[in-house]
């Protein structure tokens, strides 16, 4: 048991958040007497948008980290106070911005728990479908914008971005944007599917594995991600539940958490999947993570391409236009491909949502950057945030 | 103009080509602009996605995305401009060589966009640098990003280097650089760059 009237120095929880931009000296030393004090980003080619670091070095090893976010801060959450419950569908859009699907359906998946509305069959179906292509161009990009970070310039970003535009192809066809969808509404989707649609996702989604044995057989082997990944960034079980991690990053340590399964939202179990978990919690486990996880999309994606039902796509009885449900909140969650994405709306019966707020996965999950990065080296600390797959229009909203 | 049509076909017989300066001059910066590799939201994806194999924006010589503003030529305004940020990207304007061009693209960068209403989203990053093309679009695909980095190609294309309308990087009072905006008590100070950005005036008609 820790004494905490007998320690010295001042009792600073793990997870605390930064609340400035001043460090308390450590222990070892203060900045100027042989500590190194560097600010990393807004502008630096790996923090991944506009994300800054104060790092405090000993050498090469860091000893303190500080994120400093809102250098992308939109205002998002109170804007949509303003606005109506549909004209907020496309300001998700641009929260993160690569996964624009999965976050339509949190926000409408919120928005028919506060007012009731069950989507029909069919409409359930293209958001099971929808939402898993989206993840795997999310997972194929994440980890060519990782060994980028490592070092590898270019090239497998360029394989993952060659998937990714067929699979933005089909999402144009469908919803008529290749990043900003705004497709899903509240009762359903916009438009129902465009003729042989179906067919053209089958061709994608049967492709695909052979991209991933591409991708494999190039990295999961390779010496330098190896020996660059492995026991770096180590996020032990009982950090990653007490950080509130989740998606990938909580599943590579070790926890069996996965919303499609815990959740039980959409149709998710219909399907068979398995959920992979980590051994390690360390950088290579949360790459493999994503590598497996896109194998079981697909497996969701063949079986859920089998049998679209017929039908409308949208309810007819739901009026989007001059929409108000009733007083009440609602939580709204789903997995994103990040991890837990949720919308909390409450409604005071009136058009606006009265209080609207999201739960962003990547900003929950950054936490726990700095227990993961302190005792690394620097060159290190590119990899840990490549790792975590952040997106900043997320984490500033 | 000095050298005459048939002298111009001699010399070409014997493998002498004769240009201007500058138009070699011109022709050599247009086709090697080499962007600062600066993301700011969703549009640096699809700048991402533009110099990548589908769109390969390396055919017009600007795939060379450089981390470093000393190395680049071109600034591509990809996302929202927060006021947090501003100031950043004046600087990293300031700290370009010259000649320096600017892209804004998207609406973000052009006006603030879907976010201009908030409190915290700069109305358009011509307020503070100036800024050569506007490409529009939420985000503009990677086919206007290009078309845009063609525009600009025209434009230099087109530059004298001498007399009264010669670039601004020719002329020796102009000193390239802009005053960073600084939080001042309630936004940002100067909200805009004068000698860039003006509001613009009301005029009112008598009844």
């Amino acid at each position: 048991m820790v004494d905490f009237a007998s320690a010295n120095e001042p009792v600073v929880s793990p997870l605390e958040m930064p609340t400035g931009f001043h460090f308390t000296p450590s222990s070892e030393g203060t900045v100027g007497e042989g500590l190194l004090e560097v600010s990393m980003g807004p502008q630096h080619p790996s923090t991944h948008g506009v994300f800054r670091m104060d790092l405090v070095l000993d050498g090469e090893t860091v000893v303190r980290l500080k994120p400093v976010f809102g250098y992308l801060h939109r205002n998002h959450e109170k804007i949509a106070e303003t606005i109506t419950y549909l004209a907020s569908i496309p300001y998700t859009d641009r929260l993160d911005y690569f996964c624009s699907l999965t976050n339509n359906w949190a926000y409408v998946l919120a928005v028919e728990k506060l007012a009731g509305i069950t989507p029909p069959e069919r409409a359930e179906y293209i958001r099971v479908i929808a939402a898993e292509l989206t993840r795997l161009q999310n997972h194929a990009c994440m980890m060519g914008f990782l060994t980028q970070d490592l070092g590898a310039m270019g090239t497998p970003l360029m394989y993952a971005f060659r998937e990714r535009e067929k699979i933005l192809d089909l999402v144009e066809a469908l919803t008529g944007a290749r990043m900003m969808c705004n497709y899903f509404r509240f009762g359903g989707c916009r438009t129902d599917l465009p003729a042989g649609w179906l067919e053209q996702t089958r061709q994608v989604v049967a492709h695909f594995p052979h991209f991933l044995d591409e991708f494999e057989s190039l990295l999961i082997t390779n010496e330098i991600l190896m020996a660059r990944t492995q026991g770096v960034g180590v996020l032990p079980r009982e950090l990653a539940i007490n950080a509130s991690a989740t998606g990938p990053v909580l599943r590579g340590s070790g926890v069996d958490y996965d919303l499609r399964k815990v959740d039980h939202y959409g149709i998710y179990d219909r399907f068979e999947f398995r959920v992979p978990l980590g051994d390690h919690g360390d950088c290579y486990d949360r790459f493999m993570i994503r590598l497996l996880e896109m194998r079981e999309s697909i497996k969701i994606l063949n079986a859920a391409l089998k049998d679209v039902p017929e039908g409308p796509v949208m309810d007819p009885k739901i009026k989007i236009r001059n929409f108000k449900p009733k007083s009440g909140e609602a939580y709204g969650r789903i997995e994103g491909p990040k991890g837990e994405l949720g919308f909390y709306l409450i409604s005071d019966g009136s058009t606006n949502p009265y209080r609207y707020r999201i739960r962003p996965p990547s900003l929950i999950n950054l936490t726990a950057l700095e227990d993961m990065c302190i005792g690394q080296k620097i060159a290190d600390v590119v990899v840990i945030l490549g790792s975590i797959d952040i997106v900043l229009g997320e984490v500033d909203r | 103009m000095a050298v005459d049509e048939a002298l111009r076909d001699e010399l070409r017989r014997q493998g002498i080509v004769t240009i201007q300066l500058e138009t070699l001059y011109n022709w050599g910066r247009k086709n090697s602009l080499w962007p600062l590799g600066f993301g700011l939201a969703c549009c640096a994806i699809e700048m991402i996605a533009a110099s990548m194999a589908r769109f390969d924006l390396s055919r017009f010589g600007a795939e060379v995305f450089r981390p470093s503003p000393r190395q680049a030529d071109l600034m591509i305004v990809a996302g929202t401009v927060t006021k947090k940020m501003a100031p950043q990207v004046v600087r990293l304007f300031n700290q370009m060589p010259e000649p320096k061009y600017v892209i804004a693209m998207g609406a973000c960068a052009i006006s603030g966009g879907p976010f201009k209403q908030g409190y915290n989203v700069l109305k358009g990053i011509d307020r503070y640098i100036p800024v050569d093309v506007h490409i529009p679009g939420c985000p503009p695909r990677p086919e206007a990003l290009i078309h845009g980095l063609m525009l600009l190609q025209r434009k230099i294309a087109g530059q004298k280097l001498t007399g009264p309308d010669r670039p601004s990087h020719l002329r020796a009072d102009e000193n390239g650089e802009f005053p960073v905006p600084a939080f001042g008590a309630h936004d940002l100070e100067p909200a805009q760059n004068q000698s860039v950005w003006q509001p613009p005036k009301l005029v009112r008609e008598p009844v």
